[in-house]
């Protein structure tokens, strides 16, 4: 896992590529908690996502459940791959990217990996 | 088992048709079929095994206790079915001239009347086929009340996060903007986070009481009225009325408009194609925007109203499930005012006698104080420690013949398993479903590791769900045969 990998409480993940662009995913913890997901809903190339709101939904078997956007800007690319094979993030949630995006304008108060290690063992 | 189209044989029949006494029709050429109708072809005793053999393959509450949480899997009365077949019911035409349906008129009339005295509302209307659809016209009714009076800038539709998942999907569907609001530790709407969310753009907020961990919202005048000084509608799920029927009133608790399922509280047959009944009451504010404008009596007839020029127009054809109205009635006038009451407090007497029962072995997180109809258990510790789930644990109870509890909500509760009793049940009935729950408990602790194997005595075991959900196979295939 790389370090520049940080967390939101309510567990997705996002890498930053560089200064304004970075992936988001859903943490491993997420997708254990879910269980086998059986859709995805992904956003557009283009489509505005703001921090702290919902860009994506996964359906496990259980339940459907907002993914949040842990960064404002603008959605450069979406991991098309997910659409038919959502059960991708249940094999290797901290390798498979949601979207990809750019611009970035601001992003919400985000925890490292030991922060959030601990807040999932807290919980 | 097989299918039925995978059964039989060729050129045979059982058919009980008469002899035509007509003049045979041919159509055209053009309107025949081009490919030869697939019928099944088998005889009596091959069709009463194969429907015998599905009965025996499904679980009902006439088979055994069925606690799933927020579905109120009551008895059904089987003297509701003989009123609901009385050919006086049956065999009407929904366009037959009103002065030759009197009967059915009355029951619409009676039923409306009473539910409304037991919620507190001042119509009742019976279109909406079952919960969720009565939801959304429910929401239509606030759409249509923020437009009527120009005040179109609302839009938002505030639940709890503990609501029912048809909450927001209604609401979306309806078209409105869903903003979440969270609960407090103990289970209930934060009231001060509430006061927050509230504005301008508020339309309404729904919510069911007693809510989905089972508590009752202490402060629900305080919420209904947040919710009306900020110019919004309350909606009441009626999900949970079986808690508090006879006790305590929707209407008086500020609630504008609501819905019922009479195929949970009112002892309508639920799940199984039901059908259900979902009608949607009102306050006298949202009257006119009803689907259609009830019965109305002239010179001792019974007939319609005609629809008002601001109804949301028609949500179902005729008028609703109209059967399962008559079942809902005799099951009112069977119990009584009092009887009714009763229920309610057996319902929720049932549940903390449950809940207390367990509570020394299970993790009960709103479970401090007395529960309504149903209560919530816990089992991450059991997940975190022994990585046995509750869906293992719901899947183990199927061995013991009964029906697990609602899983994997609320969702605010980690591992969830609901349990909602009902009032129906004997003291003997929940004694051994504590004794088993017990028993399952301690065997996930003591071997884990064979929790995923159950059950073992079901004709299928563990379904791929994942599979099943994602590419289900909806119709046979012919070409297969």
């Amino acid at each position: 896992m790389s370090d520049k990998i940080l967390f939101m409480k309510s567990h997705e993940w996002v890498q930053f590529l560089d200064d304004t662009t970075a992936r988001i995913g859903i943490s491993d913890y997420a997708q254990s908690e879910l269980g086998d997901l059986v859709f995805i809903n992904l956003p557009e190339v283009g489509d505005e996502v703001i921090v702290g709101e919902s860009f994506a939904d996964v359906e496990s078997v259980k339940a459907v459940s907002n993914v949040y956007s842990p960064v404002t800007g603008t959605v450069k690319a979406v991991n098309e791959d997910l659409l038919d094979q959502p059960e991708l993030v249940n094999s290797e949630a901290m390798e498979t990217w949601f979207i990809e995006v750019e611009n970035i304008s601001d992003k919400a108060d985000l925890l490292s990996e030991l922060e959030y290690k601990k807040l999932i063992s807290e919980s | 088992m097989k299918l039925i189209f995978e059964k039989g044989n060729t050129n045979r029949g059982c058919d009980l048709i008469p002899e035509c006494d007509v003049p045979v029709v041919t159509l055209s050429q053009k309107f025949h079929r081009k490919i030869e109708l697939n019928l099944p072809e088998l005889s009596e005793t091959e069709i009463s095994r194969h429907y015998t053999e599905l009965a025996n393959h499904t679980f009902g509450v006439n088979n055994g206790f069925y606690p799933l949480g927020s579905c109120t899997m009551k008895y059904n009365p089987k003297v509701n079915e003989e009123l609901a077949k009385l050919p006086g019911f049956t065999d009407v035409h929904p366009l037959q001239p009103e002065h030759t349906v009197q009967g059915s008129l009355f029951v619409l009339q009676q039923a409306e009347k009473y539910l409304c005295e037991i919620t507190g509302m001042d119509h009742m209307n019976f279109q909406p086929a079952a919960g969720a659809h009565g939801e959304l016209t429910g929401l239509k009714l606030i759409w249509a009340y923020h437009h009527d009076r120009n005040d179109s800038k609302r839009d938002k539709i505030i639940v709890p996060d503990s609501a029912h998942g048809t909450n927001p999907a209604s609401a979306a569907l309806a078209g409105f903007t869903v903003i979440n609001v969270p609960s407090t530790d103990d289970g209930l709407v934060d009231v001060e986070a509430l006061r927050g969310v509230v504005g301008e753009d508020t339309a309404g907020f729904m919510l069911t009481n007693p809510n989905t961990v089972g508590l009752f919202e202490k402060d629900i005048l305080e919420i209904t009225s947040i919710i009306h000084q900020a110019g919004g509608l309350n909606y009441y799920d009626g999900a949970n009325l079986n808690a508090i029927m006879g006790v305590a009133r929707p209407g008086d608790m500020g609630f504008d408009v609501i819905h019922l399922n009479l195929h949970k509280t009112f002892s309508t047959p639920h799940g199984g194609g039901g059908p259900g009944s979902g009608p949607v009451g009102c306050k006298e504010i949202l009257s006119r925007y009803l689907p259609s404008q009830g019965i109305i009596e002239e010179d001792g007839i019974l007939g319609f109203a005609h629809k008002d020029e601001k109804s949301i127009g028609r949500v179902k054809s005729f008028y609703g499930n109209f059967l399962v109205v008559v079942k809902a009635l005799a099951y009112i006038m069977t119990l009584g005012a009092e009887g009714l009451k009763d229920a309610s407090c057996n319902a929720v007497l049932n549940a903390n006698y449950m809940m207390h029962r367990l509570g020394d072995v299970f993790d009960i997180p709103f479970g401090n104080g007395p529960c309504m109809h149903e209560f919530v258990i816990s089992l991450n510790k059991l997940k975190k420690e022994k990585a046995v789930s509750a869906l293992d644990f719901a899947k183990a109870l199927l061995d013991h013949d009964m029906h697990p509890p609602t899983m994997y909500f609320p969702l605010i509760v980690y591992e969830a398993l609901m349990v909602e009793p009902t009032e129906t049940e004997t003291k003997e009935t929940l004694d051994e479903a504590i004794r088993i729950y017990k028993e399952v408990y301690a065997y996930a602790c003591k071997a884990p590791e064979t929790m995923g194997d159950y059950p073992l005595t079901t004709p299928i075991g563990r379904p791929d769900e994942v599979k099943a959900a994602r590419n289900p196979i909806l119709r046979f295939d012919f070409s297969s045969k």
